[in-house]
């Protein structure tokens, strides 16, 4: 299944290719990656979904692999803590003005936008879960889509609880609060 | 005060301890070369990259300390390669700096530029690029910290020449800051309260010595807690000498050519303490049946070693010897003498095996060449290996009571490895008597060191043990592939002329009255020298765990009396 991380990483050159090179060099599958700045302009963070087919156990692996990186400050895995998720997608439809009203009314329904159109072609804006955009491409499908881009999953934990830390001890992690690393033994 | 970047790079390695350096100039590191002559640094000329890679990571194995090692941009920085790959697995701490083209033409395919960085990204635990002269001072004191601490390892800095020659204030820095690096000490209280339970429910249990003890310094605290809990003690090849092995708790060598009383032990163990060491492959045999009734605890630095091969009871994730210590006040004493006899009963077996009881039969075995030179030494030499057979029949038969004199590619398994780690070993402890037993294959890989030798005099004794053969291919095809040899078959130069074509002297052995002999006359002579010894051909290592066989599924050593 899939696992979503939230990395905070230094703001430095060339730290987006280490955290990738790792994924690739380790053989972890990442489904989605967004990295941008944060409140403090020297720390950069990533929200990282991977395929986890072993769950817990490749989720350990990836906290300890991305520790090992000098640049990575902080990991958590937020699978399973309540948290808000979002993923931007601008879908390119090919339709002219006979159709744009049947966009325009899906696009209600979905609360997106429709934030250009052409002659022959328009282009709407959606922001929502991963589930919610993948319902909103089926039904542009059949209309003609030529085009489309997403960002990428981000994830923040709602309230003030954080994420699951498996690593004790590391990076000023206190013990105490942390899952045991025994706990993650299959 | 104003200084080049140059001069604020000797300024730092300086201070941290840095007295000899390996390496190699280029167009890229002129300045870092005109810098040096101005400070208290000796730099070795090698004659490869490798052969200075290779260098400072013997160096740092036999001292302890970090070496460091130079090289040019672009094909400089690249023939470092496999030597920063094999301080990488070995988890040896080396800091490399190499030149690079000036910033404005990074990117632009100029002359000898090549990504270093990029390409030394997944073999380096961090790595550098400098492009202004200000930020020297702040990346190589990092440097040096990032890899001497935690699970040590190489450190790259690339700096692009226009950072060499410009200028910069200089202030040493006082401190490291490392948000995202700071690794463990102590492990948590109640996990070592954890591992207390499992030690007390143990009938059977064995120490795993991994190279992590050596790493730690934890040698005394792991012989302190051998004792008290009388549990003996296996070790990787990177662990020998560790744990003394004349010590009654000691096992020798674990894995794929360790004794077989020694892989049976930890078939039929009831808990495994698994000390600074990583379950490679190597040491494992197959998954699936290792070690079946055993509990594990895994005493390891490295957090992402916890559970990668081997799930593990109880995790202790920390420095080893700090771990170690405030462990063993918690724990009891034992007596395991039941444990004891049985294993001993199992020695008895391979004992008899041992290649030690055979009858001469004139031909030159290169077990009896390493305890020959072991018996002439009396175990006290520092022996460096190439790797192969000559490299498990030295970890077999070269014995060590004393630590950080046993330098080999374990990780890596880097040909080649021998002679220059032998001359970086030399440099670390010039009064010790180093050897470098290398097979006819991987000593020509390097052999052009032995210039190097010279020129430094290094004090090395070359034991090249020529069987015309890549062993232990040769020994796979053998094994695995019907006999039927391919591209094993080495046709050498004739070794003793291309020793003294290098003015090292040289000799031929090819008979067992010439052997203790010509160990004397290397012994005798104060620099480099090469003993070629013509070896029986077609012989195998044994004992052996054939790859994907269970641990206790051993090849024996045949018997003969």
């Amino acid at each position: 299944m899939n696992y979503t991380f939230i990395a905070l990483v230094e703001n430095k050159p060339g730290v987006l290719n280490r955290v990738a090179s790792l994924f690739r060099r380790r053989n972890f599958n990442i489904e989605s990656l967004a990295v941008g700045r944060t409140e403090k302009p020297d720390i950069s963070r990533m929200t990282v979904v991977v395929d986890c087919p072993n769950g817990d156990m490749d989720a350990h692996k990836i906290e300890a692999n991305l520790y090992k990186l000098v640049n990575v400050i902080d990991v958590q895995d937020v699978t399973h803590q309540p948290s808000v998720t979002r993923d931007l997608a601008l879908i390119k439809v090919m339709v002219g003005p006979d159709k744009r009203a049947e966009v325009n009314s899906l696009a209600e329904i979905f609360r997106a936008r429709i934030v250009d159109v052409a002659a022959d072609s328009l282009i709407v804006e959606i922001t929502g879960t991963e589930d919610k955009i993948e319902g909103m491409i089926e039904l542009l499908r059949p209309l003609g889509i030529v085009e489309m881009v997403r960002t990428g999953q981000v994830s923040m934990t709602r309230g003030v609880t954080d994420g699951v830390r498996r690593m004790p001890g590391v990076n000023g992690n206190r013990f105490e609060d942390l899952s045991e690393m025994a706990e993650m033994a299959p | 005060m104003k200084k080049t970047g140059a001069e604020i790079l000797w300024e730092c390695v300086v201070r941290e301890g840095v007295e000899v350096v390996f390496g190699y100039p280029g167009g890229a590191n002129m300045p870092i070369y005109d810098a040096m002559l101005s400070y208290p640094i000796h730099h070795v000329l090698v004659r490869h990259e490798q052969g200075a890679a290779h260098m400072a990571d013997g160096y740092a194995r036999a001292s302890g300390k970090v070496g460091m090692a130079l090289a040019t941009s672009g094909p400089g920085a690249t023939n470092l390669i496999t030597g920063i790959a094999t301080a990488m697995m070995d988890s040896v701490p080396v800091v490399f700096v190499t030149g690079q083209v000036a910033a404005h033409l990074i990117g632009g395919d100029a002359f000898q530029e090549v990504d270093v960085t990029g390409i030394t990204l997944p073999i380096t635990k961090h790595n550098y690029l400098i492009t202004r002269a200000d930020e020297i001072a702040e990346v190589v004191r990092e440097a040096f910290y990032i890899a001497r601490s935690g699970r040590p390892g190489p450190v790259l800095i690339d700096i692009c020449k226009n950072a060499q020659v410009e200028q910069a204030e200089f202030k040493y820095p006082a401190d490291v800051k490392l948000p995202g690096y700071q690794p463990v000490d102590h492990a948590p209280k109640d996990s070592l309260e954890h591992a207390v339970k499992l030690i007390e429910k143990s009938q059977r249990p064995i120490i795993l010595c991994g190279h992590g003890v050596l790493m730690s310094n934890a040698e005394e605290a792991l012989i302190n807690f051998a004792i008290k809990t009388q549990t003996p003690v296996a070790s990787t090849l990177l662990g020998l000498g560790a744990f003394p092995a004349s010590h009654e708790l000691s096992l020798g060598m674990m894995g794929m050519h360790g004794e077989v009383h020694t892989n049976m032990a930890i078939q039929n163990s009831d808990l495994i303490l698994a000390f600074g060491m990583r379950f490679d492959d190597r040491v494992t045999g197959t998954l699936k049946t290792y070690a079946p009734h055993a509990k594990k605890i895994h005493v390891e630095i490295d957090p992402s070693e916890v559970h990668k091969n081997v799930a593990v009871d109880v995790p202790l994730v920390g420095n080893l010897k700090t771990v170690l210590t405030d462990l063993i006040p918690m724990v009891d004493e034992y007596d395991h003498e039941e444990w004891k006899k049985q294993i001993n009963e199992w020695k008895a077996e391979g004992d008899s095996r041992s290649i030690m009881n055979w009858d001469p039969d004139g031909k030159l075995h290169v077990a009896h060449l390493v305890a020959d030179i072991w018996k002439a030494t009396g175990g006290n030499a520092i022996v460096t290996t190439d790797v192969g057979q000559h490299q498990m029949w030295t970890a077999q038969y070269y014995a060590l009571d004393r630590p950080n004199r046993w330098l080999t590619s374990g990780g890596a398994g880097t040909m080649g490895f021998g002679l220059p780690s032998a001359i970086g070993a030399w440099f670390a402890n010039k009064e010790e008597e180093v050897w470098a037993v290398a097979g006819d294959g991987g000593f020509q890989m390097t052999a052009a060191e032995l210039t190097t030798a010279v020129q430094e005099n290094a004090n090395v004794k070359v034991a090249i043990m020529n069987n015309s053969f890549l062993g232990m291919v040769r020994q796979w095809q053998e094994f695995f592939f019907e006999k039927r040899y391919s591209a094993v078959n080495m046709l050498s130069p004739n070794f003793v002329k291309l020793a003294e074509a290098h003015n090292v002297p040289a000799r031929l052995v090819t008979k067992l009255e010439e052997v203790d002999e010509a160990i004397a006359w290397a012994r005798s002579i104060k620099g480099p020298t090469v003993i070629e010894f013509r070896v029986e051909q077609e012989e195998a290592v044994y004992p052996m765990v054939p790859a994907g066989a269970a641990l206790d599924q051993m090849i024996q050593r045949p018997l003969k009396s």
